[in-house]
C-alpha cells in the first residue's frame, strides 16, 4: 500500500540498483548477437585536408578481415547525410548554412577523428589489424580549430558552400533599446570571456549493434542512446536507411549520457546499414580515445558582454555578443544550443529591461559541438553572472545585494522577459535568502580575516541561476526551427492480477525513472513499488518518444505518466461504480480503494483491474474490456528551475592551488518526487560544473589541429579528491502548468557552479582576468597580472 | 601460441588455454561471461574495471591473463553470490542505501575499490576516502554519495565482521 514511505516525496530507495550493484546490468558491451561481426573505424588522422583516396588492400588480405566499406559505399546505397533536426534564421533572413554530412567522409576531411572508411572483421583483433593497413591518401589543408580565428579574413575554408566558416548570424532582443540605454547608463561594466570547450565523458562510450534480417527487411539497432525513436526516426526519415517500421531501435541500460548519447553519430549508421552489406550482425564500441575524438563535445563560445547600470545599481541593459563553435559539422540539434537554449535565458533571474544577443556560428576544422549537460544555459549563466559579480566589484556593492536589488520580485509571475521566454513561477529570493543563511554569507568576513592571517587568499561567490527545461511546446518549437515534436507519451498496461506496467518514451541514462516514475504510478493507483514495472528503451515496445534531455523526463514524461494514469483511474472507477451498483459520480478512490458513497461497499483496484479483464459482470455496453490507457502529454511552455549557488574557496598565493571550502545549493525544482534522486542529480551536475571551472578542457593545437587533450592522461577528469562534501536545499515553487508541477532537475547543477566557483575565485585573487579552467598555473598567472 | 591458466574466479577453479596478449578483463567479461566488470577507458584511469586479485583491489584492464595464473579473484559477481535475490554484500548494500550509484556503469568499480578502502583503513575518513579513489572515476553522483557509501560499507563491514575477500578466497 502507498504511503508516505513511498508515495509521491519519500526517500524511495532505487528499483534498478540491485542489477547495477551486482554486476547485472545490460550495458552495449555486454550485449552479444550470434554470428556478429566487429567494426572498428578509420579515422582522418589530419584535421583538414583533400581526400583523394583509400587504399584498402593490404586491408582485406589481412586474416579475419571481411570488408571495408568507405563513403563511396554509403553514397551507392542511398544513404542520405546526417541531419541538424534545427533550423535557425539569421539576421537577415537567411536559413543557416548546413553543409553535407556524410556517414563517412567523401571527397575531404574536416576534423582529427572524422570517420572516413570501416573495417569488419570476424574479431575485433582482425579488425583492428586491418584498420591499421587502411592507407588514407590526404592532401593536407591548413586547419583553423579557433572560434574565432575561424572568422577571420583569410581563414581556412572548411565547406566550399559556407563562405568565411559562418553558419548563421542570429540575433534577439531590441538592439535599439539597448544601445541607447548602453549609451546613456552612469556605469558599463564590460566583460570578454571564454567558456571552454569540453568532452561529455559518460563512463560508458558509445556503442552499437546493427542487424539485418533479410527475410523480412527487419533492421534493428542496439545503441545506447538517450532517444531511441530519435534515432529510428532520423534513421528513417533523413538518412532513408530503412522504413520506420521496419527498424527497431534499442536502448538498454545506458551508462551516462550528459546529452551525447541524444545525437545521431556516424557509427550507429553503418553499423546498421554494414550489417546488410556484409549479412551479419555489426557490433562497435567506442574505445575512450575515439569518444575524445567523435562525441560531441560542449560550450566553446568566446563572448563580450555589457551590463549598463543606474546610479543605484539598476540593471538597465545587456549587450551580448557570442561566436560559438560547431565544430566541422552540424550535428543533431547543435543550431538550437547557443540560440534558443542560450540567448533566451540571458536575463536570468532579473529584470533587465532589454537585452540584445548576436550569435555568430562557425565550422571549425574539431569534432561537432552539441548540447551537453545544460546545452546553451550554462554558456548564458556563466555570461550573466560572471558581469553581475563584475558590476558589483566596480560599483562598490555588494554582490549579494546588486542580486537582490535586481530580482524579478515574486508577486511578478508570469513573467515576460525581453528575451522571448515568459517565466511561470518563481521566488528567487526565497533561494537567495537561503543560500546565503546556509553560507553563513554574513561570516564570511571573519573567515577572510582569519585566512589572511594563515596568509591565503579566501574568496566567496554566488551565482543566481536559471534554466528553461522540458523545450515545449511543440508548436512553438516548430516555429522556432525544431524539426520534431516535443511532447512525451505514455501507455500503462494494468495485468489481471493487478501488476502494472508503464511504458515511456524517456530514456533513463542513470536518472533512476524506474524508481521516480513507478512512484508516481504506485502512489496513484494505491500498488507496491514492487508492483509497477517501468518500460523503456525500445521503439517495438514502447509506443513512441522523445526521449532524456533538457531535464524534461519528470515534468514532460511524467505528466504524460500522471495524465495515463488517471485515465486508468477513471475507466477503474466506471467499472467498479458498475460492479458496487452505484454512479461513477458517487465513487472514491484514495490508498487503492474504491468505495461507494454513503456505503459500506468498496473494491480494492486489483479487484476492478480482474473484473476488466474477466468481464462477467461488467458494463460490457459502455465499456471495452480492458485496463489500458495511453497519453500524450505536449506542455504549455518550458519550466523555469532557478536556485543560488555559493562556493567558498581559498586560494594559496603561493601555488595557485585552489581549495574549494564549501559549495552551497539551494534549488527551486518545482514539486520534488524523490528528494534523494534530485539530490543525486545536483551532486553530478555541480561536479561537472566544477570540472567545467577548474579542470576540463579540450584543447586543438592551433596548428596542427590535433586533440591535444585526447585521453584522460590529458583532460583533467574531476576526481572525488577534486571535489568537496556538497551543502543543499530545495525551496519550492511549484510549475504552473503540468500536473506534476515539476520542473527538473538534471541540469542546474551544472548551471550554476560554474560561475560561482569562478566568482569565489576572482574574489580571493581580486583579479577578473582568469581563464577557464582556472588550473592552479592559471590562477598563479592571474595574481601576478601575468599572461 | 596458447598457453594454459588456472585460477579461482568467484570460488570457482577456472583453466583455460589463453593468448598471451590477452587482458584478464578481456578474459573476464568474454570468456567467462562475467560482464559486471566495465571498461571505461584505455588508459588504466577510470577504474570500472576494477576486481580483486588475492585480495587486492587491481584493475583488470593492465593485466594479462597469464600473469593472473594461480590467483584468486573475485568481481563484483562474486561478492554477493545470492545477489540475484538474497543478500548483499555490506559494501554493496551501504551503495544501495545512500543512492551511490546513478548509471552504474563505474560501481562494480567503485564497489570493489570501496571494499578495499575499508579493509585497508577501517574506518576511513571521507578525505581518506576521497584520496583513496583517485583511480576511480565517476561521471553521476560527483562522488559525495560514493564516499557517503564507502563510509558506511565500511562501518557494516566493521560490525559485522565481514571477512576480506583475501581471508575467505572469494568464497
Amino acid at each position: 500500500m502507498a504511503d508516505r514511505e513511498s508515495g509521491i516525496g519519500a526517500r524511495v530507495l532505487r528499483k534498478e540498483d540491485k542489477r547495477f550493484l551486482v554486476g547485472r546490468g545490460r550495458y552495449m558491451d555486454d550485449i552479444n548477437r550470434p554470428r556478429q561481426v566487429y567494426a572498428v573505424f578509420v579515422r582522418s588522422q589530419v584535421a583538414h585536408g583533400t581526400l583523394k583516396g583509400l587504399d584498402s588492400g593490404a586491408a582485406l588480405e589481412t586474416d579475419g578481415v571481411i570488408a571495408v566499406l568507405t563513403g563511396e559505399d554509403v553514397a551507392a546505397d542511398g544513404l542520405g547525410s546526417l541531419p541538424c533536426g534545427w533550423t535557425i534564421h539569421s539576421k537577415d533572413g537567411a536559413e543557416m548554412k548546413t553543409p553535407a554530412h556524410p556517414a563517412l567522409a567523401i571527397g575531404k576531411v574536416r576534423y582529427v577523428g572524422e570517420p572516413v572508411a570501416v573495417v569488419i572483421g570476424e574479431t575485433l583483433e582482425a579488425a583492428r589489424d586491418g584498420a591499421e593497413l587502411v592507407e588514407l591518401d590526404i592532401d593536407e589543408l591548413p586547419p583553423v580549430t579557433d572560434v574565432v580565428a575561424a572568422l577571420e579574413q583569410g581563414a581556412p575554408g572548411i565547406h566550399d558552400d559556407v563562405p568565411g566558416n559562418e553558419c548563421y548570424h542570429w540575433g534577439l532582443g531590441d538592439e535599439e533599446a539597448v544601445d541607447k540605454a548602453i549609451d546613456a547608463a552612469h556605469h558599463v561594466t564590460r566583460l570578454e570571456l571564454r567558456n571552454n570547450r569540453l568532452a561529455p565523458n559518460a563512463m560508458e562510450t558509445r556503442a552499437a549493434i546493427g542487424e539485418y534480417d533479410p527475410v523480412d527487411g527487419m533492421y534493428t539497432l542496439h545503441v545506447n542512446s538517450q532517444n531511441p525513436h530519435l534515432h529510428r526516426l532520423v534513421l528513417a526519415a533523413f538518412v532513408e536507411l530503412a522504413p520506420e517500421h521496419k527498424l527497431r531501435v534499442i536502448s538498454p541500460d545506458v551508462g551516462g549520457g550528459f546529452g551525447s548519447k541524444i545525437f545521431i553519430y556516424s557509427e550507429e549508421t553503418v553499423c546498421a546499414w554494414a550489417a546488410r552489406r556484409v549479412g551479419r550482425p555489426v557490433k562497435w564500441t567506442a574505445t575512450r580515445s575515439e569518444a575524445f575524438l567523435a562525441d560531441a563535445h560542449g560550450r566553446d563560445h568566446a563572448s563580450t558582454a555589457e551590463l549598463a547600470l543606474d546610479k543605484e545599481g539598476n540593471f538597465l541593459a545587456l549587450r551580448v555578443r557570442t561566436k560559438a563553435n560547431m565544430g566541422a559539422y552540424l550535428s543533431t540539434f547543435a543550431a538550437a544550443v547557443p540560440t534558443w537554449l542560450y540567448g533566451t535565458l540571458l536575463a536570468g533571474q532579473y529584470k533587465t529591461p532589454a537585452v540584445h544577443v548576436e550569435v555568430r556560428a562557425v565550422f571549425t576544422n574539431t569534432s561537432p559541438v552539441d548540447a551537453y549537460r545544460g546545452a546553451g544555459r550554462p554558456e548564458a549563466a556563466f555570461l550573466l553572472e560572471r558581469i553581475v559579480e563584475k558590476a558589483a566589484r566596480e560599483i562598490g556593492m555588494d554582490p549579494a545585494e546588486l542580486r537582490r536589488r535586481n530580482l524579478i520580485p515574486k508577486d511578478a509571475f508570469p513573467y515576460q522577459t525581453p528575451v522571448a521566454l515568459v517565466y511561470d513561477t518563481g521566488d528567487y529570493e526565497a533561494s537567495l535568502d537561503k543560500a546565503l543563511d546556509m553560507a553563513d554569507y554574513a561570516g564570511f568576513a571573519a573567515r577572510r580575516a582569519e585566512s589572511e592571517a594563515r596568509g591565503m587568499k579566501r574568496g566567496i561567490g554566488l551565482s543566481c541561476y536559471i534554466e528553461a527545461c522540458g523545450l515545449a511546446p511543440s508548436q512553438l518549437a516548430g516555429e522556432l526551427g525544431a524539426g520534431i515534436g516535443l511532447f512525451e507519451s505514455a501507455e500503462i498496461r494494468v495485468n489481471a492480477t493487478g501488476g502494472v506496467k508503464v511504458f515511456t518514451g524517456t530514456q533513463s541514462t542513470g536518472q533512476g525513472h524506474e524508481t521516480t516514475f513507478a512512484q508516481l504510478v504506485a502512489d496513484r493507483l494505491g500498488l507496491d513499488m514492487d508492483e509497477v514495472e517501468i518500460v523503456h528503451g525500445d521503439t517495438d515496445r514502447v509506443q513512441y518518444g522523445l526521449g532524456t534531455y533538457g531535464s524534461r523526463s519528470l515534468s514532460v514524461g511524467g505528466s504524460a505518466i500522471h495524465m495515463a494514469t488517471e485515465k486508468i483511474v477513471e475507466k477503474a472507477r466506471k467499472i467498479a461504480a458498475h460492479m458496487m451498483e452505484t454512479t461513477a459520480d458517487d465513487v472514491d478512490f484514495t490508498q487503492g480503494l474504491f468505495t461507494a458513497k454513503g456505503t459500506n461497499k468498496s473494491m480494492h483496484f486489483k479487484e476492478v483491474a480482474f473484473s476488466a479483464y474477466v468481464p462477467h459482470n461488467y458494463p460490457l455496453d459502455e465499456l471495452e474490456p480492458g485496463l489500458h490507457e495511453s497519453a500524450y502529454y505536449d506542455p504549455e511552455n518550458f519550466t523555469y528551475p532557478a536556485g543560488t549557488h555559493i562556493c567558498e574557496v581559498e586560494v594559496d598565493p603561493e601555488t595557485g592551488v585552489v581549495d574549494i571550502l564549501a559549495f552551497t545549493a539551494v534549488d527551486d525544482f518545482g514539486r520534488i518526487i524523490n528528494p534523494t534522486i534530485v539530490e543525486g542529480q545536483v551532486h553530478g551536475g555541480v561536479a561537472q560544473g566544477i570540472g567545467q571551472a577548474m579542470l576540463e578542457h579540450c584543447i586543438y593545437d592551433d596548428e596542427s589541429g590535433q586533440l591535444v587533450t585526447g585521453s584522460y592522461m590529458d583532460y583533467a577528469m574531476p576526481r572525488a579528491d577534486d571535489l568537496p562534501d556538497f551543502t543543499l536545499a530545495f525551496t519550492e515553487t511549484p510549475c504552473t502548468h503540468n500536473p506534476l508541477g515539476a520542473k527538473g532537475c538534471g541540469e542546474a547543477g551544472a548551471i550554476g557552479s560554474t560561475p560561482a566557483l569562478i566568482n569565489a575565485i576572482t574574489s580571493a585573487i581580486g583579479h577578473e582576468n582568469i581563464a577557464m579552467p582556472a588550473t592552479p598555473l592559471a590562477v598563479w598567472r592571474a595574481m601576478r597580472g601575468a599572461e | 601460441m596458447a598457453i594454459n591458466v588456472s585460477l579461482s574466479v568467484n570460488g570457482q577453479a577456472v583453466s583455460r588455454d589463453v593468448q598471451p596478449n590477452r587482458l584478464l578483463v578481456d578474459f573476464l567479461r568474454e570468456e567467462l561471461g562475467l560482464t559486471g566488470t566495465h571498461v571505461g577507458c584505455d588508459t588504466s584511469q577510470c577504474g570500472a574495471c576494477t576486481i580483486h586479485l588475492d585480495g587486492l583491489p587491481v584493475k583488470s584492464c593492465t593485466m594479462l591473463v597469464v600473469q593472473a595464473d594461480g590467483a584468486r579473484i573475485t568481481t563484483i559477481e562474486g561478492l554477493a553470490p545470492d545477489g540475484d535475490g538474497g543478500d548483499l554484500h555490506p559494501m554493496q548494500e551501504a551503495f544501495r542505501q545512500n543512492h551511490g550509484l546513478q548509471c552504474g556503469f563505474c560501481t562494480p568499480g567503485m564497489v570493489m575499490a570501496g571494499i578495499g578502502i575499508a579493509q585497508r583503513h577501517g574506518l576511513p575518513s571521507n578525505d581518506v576516502i576521497r584520496a583513496e579513489l583517485d583511480g576511480n572515476f565517476c561521471r553521476c553522483t560527483g562522488y559525495h554519495n560514493i564516499v557517503k557509501s564507502i563510509a558506511a560499507g565500511a562501518k557494516a563491514m566493521a560490525m559485522t565482521g565481514a571477512k576480506t575477500v583475501a581471508e575467505t578466497g572469494g568464497e
